[in-house]
């Protein structure tokens, strides 16, 4: 809009929390973590037929090389502090993201055990209801975080100790 | 019938003083005993009528019953293909009873969960400490007078449950 | 002589060859096991506490929960348990859609195995296979029961609907492709010389051990004792069709692998068998205090909708007694131990998991071994969290 190109195609001008955002986006790394039914279903996301890699996501073994922590599972009493140290042990920016009716919310085990949602005890970016969720079910979760990692602002600025990261309220 | 079952008969013949009651229902033979000699009984039963495949360990609580528990051996014979239960008395009182590890090894584990879960203690027994929760927590989930969502909480009335 | 030092390595429970939240206390003399401590728990759920509060029909979607990689074989176990309480006679067709269906799950739940113990002993190729397969049978799960894994298809008294239109048609495919899916994988791994360095030899337990231990299944099967509950007690119809029980010989990993294929193998040839059987009829047995109404009197009449209403709300009575159902579980011998004091609601559920059993042997199995070779055995027992914890 009355902009020309005077750098030809090859170049798109952006700002820079737009590029951190995007490279964020494009390389969520997930913990290798399941907990129940749900990890199977994460699974079978990750394994040939639905091939999480194409969204640039791969499993890590290692929380230090995670920023994103998939509750894929029941969460017990007895889990929860593993967990928090898990996540605990992952850099920021960090993502949660709950998968599972039991994750959600505990899910149809309401009982002594159980941990009623991962949301007692973790920020929960993304909710994925189901028991379990089928993979689209997962990859569309995963594709809302997408949107919300770029939606994000100063992401560029927070890194080099300019003030916080900001998330605007979902609209 | 039950008096039939070739164990219940050699049982009957060796352990008379500790059968309480042989039942059948539904084609399965249960023989309930005092708790004293359940080592000795297992024993026989495992190396005299080769029931060698000891499949569970459990309790029943029987809230407001005397005797509160029942230890429940489920046990098969390989060679000969045929199950048997076992069950023993325990009162809440004197809440004990023998280990059977001795006799399969597959008791270890089975024993501690119920140690766990009904707060029943198994005397001898290797290693017996709690299995499934936490090692601090308090009461034994599995008895009847222990609330579904745990005492600490509020029970949900929003629903039949 | 110098003293020794043991070194303490703790293993998860969010180790990833670990198969879930299981946690393992190893003791280690250089790069030998001393002494390998499990610890469960992690996922115990109260699944046994949670039935005692609900009815007979509303427990069947927990038994899907336990082993979640098999839960068609857990809904039958159950159901079982619960139709040998009423002394309840199933019609023969539901009875050999159950059989179609067990089997299937015996294919999807070994499928999981062999891609997890091949993906930790370090080949990644069957692991995408092996989901690529099971995605078939998934397929087939999710036309029947509308759930991709927890089914809850089964009921007390018989099915939950009659199998869709073409469902034969969608089996046979199964029968005639998976045959040649199975040769992938030997090709891939029996043949193997790491795979063989990796199994023959590890996790070493003798028949007599393996009773003591009280494992069950294939991994009792790969230790030399013939034994399988389909065969020797054979409940749902299992006596009407012809298959072999495959026995291993070493008592060793490799063993244990080989069993299963077969078993994979075995378990296509009882599909097929089942599917000549499949004749028409009726789908749920002939007790209306305890089954639904069919779904045109419950729409079209008041008195089928009461009925269904009654069924639904508050269950039905089972008479007073207990009973135990051991069924051949893809892991082992899975129980069900159910004591009934005459109401809707089982007064105690007593689940007898297999892998909880089958794990606990793990500390024989395992002494001795070098450490990498510890997911080797974990590989090998394929246990499940879900149920070991329950």
């Amino acid at each position: 809009m009355g902009v020309d190109n005077p750098l030809g195609d090859n170049i798109i001008t952006a700002s820079l929390d737009s590029l951190v955002n995007w490279s964020r986006k494009s390389s969520i790394w997930p913990m290798t973590f399941g907990l129940a039914c749900c990890a199977i279903e994460m699974m079978a996301t990750g394994a040939s037929h639905n091939d999480l890699d194409r969204f640039g996501i791969i499993f890590r073994a290692s929380p230090r090389q995670a920023d994103c922590i998939i509750i894929a599972g029941t969460v017990t009493k007895k889990m929860l502090p593993v967990i928090k140290t898990v996540y605990e042990q992952m850099p920021e920016p960090k993502w949660v993201v709950a998968m599972g009716a039991c994750a959600c919310s505990g899910g149809i085990f309401d009982t002594y055990s159980v941990v009623q949602g991962i949301d007692e005890a973790l920020p929960v970016d993304v909710y994925i209801p189901g028991c379990p969720p089928r993979p689209e079910a997962l990859l569309f979760g995963l594709m809302k975080l997408q949107d919300k990692i770029m939606s994000e602002r100063n992401s560029f600025g927070s890194t080099i100790g300019l003030g916080e990261r900001y998330i605007p309220e979902a609209a | 019938m039950a008096e039939n079952n070739r164990a219940v008969i050699k049982l009957k013949e060796r352990f008379a003083a500790d059968i309480v009651e042989v039942k059948e229902f539904r084609g399965e033979v249960t023989v309930t005993v005092k708790k004293e000699n359940i080592v000795e009984i297992c024993n026989f039963l495992k190396t005299t009528l080769a029931y060698n495949l000891l499949t569970d360990v459990t309790a029943v609580d029987y809230l407001g019953q005397e005797p509160r528990f029942l230890v429940v051996y489920n046990i098969y014979s390989i060679p000969n293909k045929d199950r048997l239960r076992v069950k023993a008395q325990v009162s809440e009182s004197d809440c004990s009873i023998d280990t059977v590890t001795k006799v399969w090894s597959t008791a270890d584990w089975l024993e501690r969960e119920v140690f766990d879960l009904f707060g029943i203690t198994f005397n001898n027994h290797p290693d017996l400490r709690r299995i499934l929760m936490t090692d601090d927590w308090v009461g034994h989930p599995l008895r009847k007078d222990y609330p579904l969502q745990g005492p600490d909480r509020e029970p949900y009335k929003g629903r039949l449950s | 002589m110098a003293n020794k030092e043991t070194m303490t390595v703790n293993m998860g429970p969010q180790h990833p060859s670990t198969h879930g939240v299981l946690r393992l206390v190893i003791e280690l003399d250089g790069e030998i096991i001393e002494k390998v401590t499990p610890h469960i728990g992690y996922l115990h759920r109260g699944v046994e506490k949670l039935s005692e509060h609900r009815t007979y029909h509303q427990t069947i979607p927990l038994t899907d929960r336990l082993d979640y990689l098999a839960p068609m074989s857990n809904n039958l176990g159950y159901v079982l348990a619960v139709e040998k309480l009423l002394g309840l006679q199933i019609p023969e067709r539901a009875e050999t859609v159950r059989v179609i269906l067990a089997e299937l799950t015996r294919l999807k739940s070994h499928l999981v195995w062999i891609a997890c113990h091949a993906l930790d002993i370090g080949a990644m190729t069957v692991f995408i296979y092996a989901f690529r397969e099971r995605e078939k049978i998934m397929e087939l799960y999710e036309k029947i029961s509308g759930a991709r894994m927890t089914s809850n298809y089964f009921r007390v008294g018989g099915l939950s609907s009659d199998v869709y239109p073409g469902f034969e048609k969608d089996v046979q495919e199964i029968i005639d492709t998976f045959p040649g899916y199975i040769d992938t994988y030997e090709g891939l791994l029996t043949k193997n010389t790491i795979w063989l360095q990796r199994t023959i030899g590890n996790g070493i337990i003798s028949a007599e051990d393996a009773i003591d231990a009280g494992i069950t299944g294939p991994a009792l099967r790969g230790s030399g004792v013939d034994w399988d509950l389909r065969r020797d007690n054979p409940y749902t119809g299992y006596e009407k069709y012809s298959f072999k029980v495959p026995v291993g010989e070493k008592c060793d990993t490799f063993d244990r692998y080989k069993v299963r294929l077969i078993e994979m193998r075995e378990a296509i040839k009882i599909v097929s068998q089942a599917l000549k059987n499949l004749k028409p009829g009726p789908i749920l047995a002939d007790a209306p205090q305890v089954v639904y109404p069919s779904k045109e009197s419950t729409y079209n009449s008041i008195e089928g909708l009461i009925h269904h209403f009654k069924i639904a709300s508050e269950g039905f009575p089972v008479p007073e007694g207990e009973v135990y159902q051991g069924v051949e579980a893809p892991k082992g011998e899975l129980g069900y131990y159910i004591v009934s004091d005459g109401g809707n609601k089982p007064y105690r559920m007593r689940v007898r998991p297999p892998s909880f059993v089958n794990l606990s042997a793990i500390e024989k199995m395992a002494k001795g071994a070098m450490i990498a070779d510890l997911v080797a055995v974990i590989g090998t027992l394929d246990i499940v969290l879900g149920e070991i914890d329950r």
